[in-house]
């Protein structure tokens, strides 16, 4: 039987893992992993397999916005109806009804400052029921989806300890 | 003044030097070069927050000798982590000493406990430092070797039989470093047993390797019975569990009068504890149970990568549910231990420990860490197949 909780553990860490890894690891049949894993998905318990990449790195202009929204919520939809609306621009990374001084953060990622104003002035603070805006910009990034970027990874351990 | 072998004590003379200094020699030349199965400490760094803990205690100022037997902030968390993981109680008052790893409390009951020529049972294959301790004290080690086909547990007869009106302690240490044996409370049962029979000897358990049993999720241990309460003394420590070898903090616990008589020595020996990583304990110990899961559950996932890898190299090994170690049987390839991992050193790049370093039983047999990345070792069992294929080709 697999723990659910431990498989999606192991492929969140490293989702290119083949189902034979994963079933030697977890002690199991592959074909039992194969099923879990198709249950998970129709469960929409897994969304979806990313990549972490470093895109400062490759794309020198990369820019991420964090925007905070001041939302008035609609009669009868709440903040959900400016929330769908602002989630489905594809540069939108993410989407979060906060607790706190402001409704929504949204994160937005583009090739500029330039570009992410535009994006603030244009599309969202258009929206019928949003109130005001905060933009943050993100000037150096020390850890993401659980990474740390710039860690040194020797292993100063010696050759044999009994 | 250039001959000093009868300037050194003859009991130092005596022990004689590790079975494999050579291959020692040989891997601290190529390291880099190669795969390292070969080391008995966790991969992981020490969790952060323990670390923290530490430098935290220096920014405060504690830069001082602690009480001799250690701080009773770190006492009391090591009862409470005792009693939380064992379901037993031992006072911080005067049933811990905290040591310099758990090395120095092997040394310590050692030198606590025993007379010239009074007799101490050690299970084999072992770690390295039980035999020698019980030399450089004047005991006279006598060896139990266990068998593969056992799992290399202790079993009550060969307990029985190695009995002596000589014997002052037995000492046991599972889970295994080197076979990554483990006993079970049932099992333990019946070494209490015969214990119960022999009540003038005392039993050291060292339970370094407690947290790293993969078939229960909570320690067996003879402290747990309590007609052995009045002497066992449980050695353990933070090395292996929290991923904390360098900080070199170890504990002692038992009966008040043998805790005493081993403070005595160390107060005299070692003052105290090193305090930073004192104060990192208390942090180990009072929140770091999700962090031995963690650890734990990764080496589970290594472990099974591992047996399967020597399995599709055609090795036949027993199935460690211990520690960090997977202990093989190299029989019928026509090698001795320590040949068979000095060519496999030097053909593939790849080193592992011969058997023979952990007693003569240990033969035909080589110990393998997991304390490794999935990859190396995926690499490394690669290579084994190869290598293994190749000798049987001749
Ligand atoms: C079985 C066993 N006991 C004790 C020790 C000593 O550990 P430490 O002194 O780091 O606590 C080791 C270390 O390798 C070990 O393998």
């Amino acid at each position: 039987m697999i723990d659910h909780i431990e498989l999606l553990r192991l492929i969140e860490n490293d989702a290119k893992l083949s189902n034979e890894d994963i079933a030697v690891r977890l002690g199991v049949s592959e074909d039992e992993v194969v099923k879990e894993i198709k249950y998970l998905q129709d469960e929409k318990i897994i969304l979806g397999y990313t990549t972490n990449i470093n895109w400062e790195k490759q794309l020198p202009e990369h820019c991420i916005g964090m925007i905070e929204v001041r939302i008035t919520p609609t009669k009868g939809k709440g903040y959900d109806q400016v929330a769908n609306i602002i989630s489905q621009y594809d540069k939108v990374s993410a989407c979060y009804l906060m607790s706190g001084g402001f409704d929504l953060m949204v994160i937005y990622e583009d090739k500029s400052l330039r570009d992410i104003a535009n994006f603030v002035n244009q599309k969202i603070a258009t929206q019928e029921g949003v109130l005001s805006t905060t933009t943050h910009f993100i000037l150096k990034k020390y850890k993401a989806n659980g990474i740390m970027f710039d860690m040194p990874d020797a292993d100063d351990r010696q050759a044999v300890i009994l | 003044m250039s001959d000093y072998s009868n300037k050194i004590s003859d009991v130092v003379n005596n022990v004689p030097p590790s079975a494999i200094r050579r291959f020692f020699d040989l891997a601290n030349e190529m390291k880099g070069n190669v795969i390292s199965l070969s080391i008995g400490e966790p991969d992981f760094v020490t969790p952060w927050s323990i670390r923290e803990a530490g430098i935290n205690s220096l920014r405060e100022g504690y830069t001082h000798y602690s009480p001799n037997s250690g701080y009773i902030e770190a006492r009391q968390a090591i009862s409470n982590y005792i009693s939380r993981r064992y379901g037993v109680t031992y006072s911080p008052k005067n049933e811990i000493l905290i040591t310099v790893g758990g090395s120095e409390g092997l040394d310590l009951v050692a030198r606590a406990l025993i007379n010239p020529g009074d007799e101490v049972i050690i299970v084999e294959p072992c770690f390295v430092a039980y035999k020698a301790t019980v030399m450089f004290a004047h005991g006279v080690p006598v060896v139990v070797s266990t068998k593969e086909e056992n799992d290399y547990k202790l079993l009550p007869e060969e307990l029985e039989a190695a009995i002596t009106d000589k014997t002052k302690y037995l000492i046991l240490g599972y889970p295994s470093n080197p076979t990554g044996a483990i006993m079970t409370h049932d099992e333990l049962a019946k070494i209490r047993d015969v214990l119960v029979r022999h009540p003038e000897i005392i039993v050291i358990s060292d339970e370094l390797y407690c947290e790293l049993n993969y078939l229960s999720d909570k320690p067996a241990s003879l402290i747990q019975f309590p007609e052995l309460r009045d002497r066992v003394i449980m050695i353990n420590g933070f090395s292996k569990s929290y991923a904390m070898t360098g900080w070199r903090i170890g504990y002692s616990v038992g009966p008040a009068p043998i805790i005493a008589a081993m403070t005595k020595i160390h107060q005299y020996c070692i003052m105290s504890s090193p305090s930073m990583a004192q104060f990192a304990i208390i942090d180990a110990a009072e929140n770091g149970d999700s962090c031995i899961e963690e650890m734990r559950n990764e080496y589970n996932h290594r472990r099974r990568v591992l047996l399967k890898g020597l399995a599709d190299a055609g090795l036949k090994c027993f199935t460690p549910y211990g520690a960090f170690y997977a202990f093989p049987s190299i029989e019928g390839l026509g090698l001795r231990s320590d040949e068979f991992c000095e060519r496999f050193l030097l053909e593939k790049k790849v080193a592992i420990v011969p058997g023979n370093a952990f007693g003569e039983c240990g033969e035909g047999h080589v110990r393998i860490s997991y304390a490794a990345s999935i990859d190396d070792i995926k690499e490394a069992v690669v290579r084994m197949k190869d290598f293994v294929d190749s000798l049987k080709k001749g």
